[in-house]
């Protein structure tokens, strides 16, 4: 029964769903809002989920000392005090805002502008020409990015009579090689969406169910 | 000196980068900003827009995408507000939630917009795509309340807005995938105008979508909204960032030409023993 019943339901659901796409009548059509507003409901279950494993992973590693237990509580404490402040004040409060644009933007955003220092040294280090198609990455890559920065049309513009060849030339990248094998990867993907979309329908593939199935 | 330059210790390349960025900031350098089609063509829409037409705004991005979106939805929110817009602005992710609401009351000020008559800020709902749909048959029913926690049916801009059917054109600007969210189940079911502005690392994904007209516009990532800012003849955070930034591509342009000399020159060498 545990395996008959999640398999059963995902073939109607996904049957009926299929099907209400192809039907403008009415019932289909409050059918398919009552379902809407039932995945809405099921959706924040996965935040009690989250939340609970987020405690019960960091709690263990505070209880055991494990290495670098310390970030762990700062990650609990962190979570308990916007929680205390968000949940009663709401998220538009001063204090909530404050703690958001003066700790969690600063943070997030010196992680990502990191990456910055890294692409260039792992550019100059690993980006060589060493065969037919490194070589065609490296000369779109240099191309698309110096005609991604103004600078790259203000000197050609000064030393070529052409005006904005390196920006040109990146929109014709991107609109010609790049469109055509975004296409392929698109349709590509697609195709596999849809076949393994109608092997959950039918049963086939039970993954999704756990146990190594 | 070839090994020497094929080995360069990482921290000098840290130096150098950080130079780059700090040292046209401090000279306050610009340079001309040459605006793409993909641009214009959200811009030309927006100017078509009689006044009081509506525009819905996802700000589908955290934190550390912000220095190249916010620029975008600044830009944008004063074209809109100029044009005497109404713009309803939302997201589909916890961490945008704060940031649409500080950009749009940024972008009000300086407009002198007036929230709930030219703007509406409905902030955060979990579920992506079942927000997008449900929003599909009636906004209220999945934001009872904006923000500030105002009920819709209190706002007088939300008087005559059901669903996508009064909105002229969705903008996403977006960090992650929601862009092809939008598209795959918006612009399919509904035929929702649907427009993006990305970072830069996603930007590529978005052209199969413009060639179909799926996406009737985009901001390429910060040059998008230095694009934006030009073609509003506004020069702002985007412009300035953008001719910083515009060092620092040249600079690594440098360093991988350079690494590559180097390396055919050992190459050559090392053939030659």
């Amino acid at each position: 029964m545990r395996r008959q019943v999640p398999l059963a339901l995902c073939f109607v659901f996904g049957v009926v769903m299929v099907l209400i796409e192809f039907s403008p009548h009415p019932y289909s059509k409050s059918l398919y809002n009552e379902v809407i507003n039932w995945s809405l409901i099921i959706g924040p279950f996965a935040l009690v989920l989250g939340v609970a494993t987020l405690v019960q992973t960091h709690w263990i590693r505070i209880r055991r000392r494990a290495e670098y237990w310390q970030y762990s509580f700062v990650v609990l404490i962190g979570m308990i005090v916007m929680v205390a402040i968000g949940i009663p004040f709401g998220p538009s409060h001063k204090a909530f805002k404050w703690l958001f644009m003066n700790i969690q933007v600063p943070m997030d955003a010196t992680m990502f502008s990191l990456l910055a220092f890294f692409i260039a040294s792992a550019s100059y280090r690993a980006f060589r020409a060493r065969t037919l198609e490194a070589t065609l990455l490296l000369v779109a890559a240099l191309i698309v990015m110096i005609g991604n920065a103004p600078i790259g049309d203000f000197i050609w513009n000064k030393i070529m009579p052409f005006d904005n060849l390196p920006s040109t030339v990146r929109q014709w990248i991107l609109e010609n090689p790049n469109l055509s094998s975004r296409r392929g990867v698109i349709l590509g993907v697609s195709l596999g969406v849809i076949s393994q979309s109608i092997r959950i329908i039918l049963g086939i593939e039970r993954s999704y169910l756990g146990g190594g199935d | 000196m070839l090994k020497k330059i094929m080995r360069i210790d990482r921290r000098i390349i840290f130096i150098l980068v950080a130079l780059a960025v700090i040292i046209p900031t401090l000279l306050k350098v610009s340079f001309p900003i040459t605006v793409s089609e993909p641009t214009r063509k959200l811009y030309d829409y927006i100017e078509d827009l009689p006044s009081g037409s509506t525009v819905l705004i996802a700000f589908d991005y955290g934190p550390s995408s912000m220095a190249e979106l916010q620029p975008m939805g600044m830009a944008f929110l004063r074209h809109c507000f100029q044009k005497k817009i109404q713009v309803i602005g939302m997201t589909l992710v916890t961490d945008g939630a704060t940031l649409g609401y500080e950009i749009m009351q940024e972008a009000a000020k300086t407009t002198d917009a007036i929230d709930g008559e030219d703007y509406v800020y409905l902030g955060f709902r979990p579920g992506t795509i079942q927000v997008m749909l449900g929003m599909g048959t009636t906004i209220n029913s999945i934001f009872e309340s904006d923000y500030k926690e105002k009920p819709l049916a209190e706002i007088p801009m939300m008087a005559g807005i059901k669903n996508y059917d009064q909105i002229d054109l969705v903008l996403d600007l977006a960090s992650s995938s929601t862009t092809e969210a939008w598209i795959a189940y918006i612009n399919t079911r509904y035929n929702q105008k649907i427009a993006a502005g990305v970072t830069g690392v996603i930007i590529s994904q978005m052209y199969p979508y413009l060639q179909t007209e799926q996406l009737i516009g985009l901001m390429p990532g910060l040059l998008g909204a230095a694009e934006y800012e030009t073609l509003i003849d506004t020069p702002a955070k985007a412009t300035k960032r953008m001719s910083v930034q515009s060092f620092v591509h040249l600079l690594v342009f440098g360093l991988v030409i350079l690494g590559n000399v180097a390396f055919f020159i050992q190459k050559r060498e090392n053939e030659n023993v």
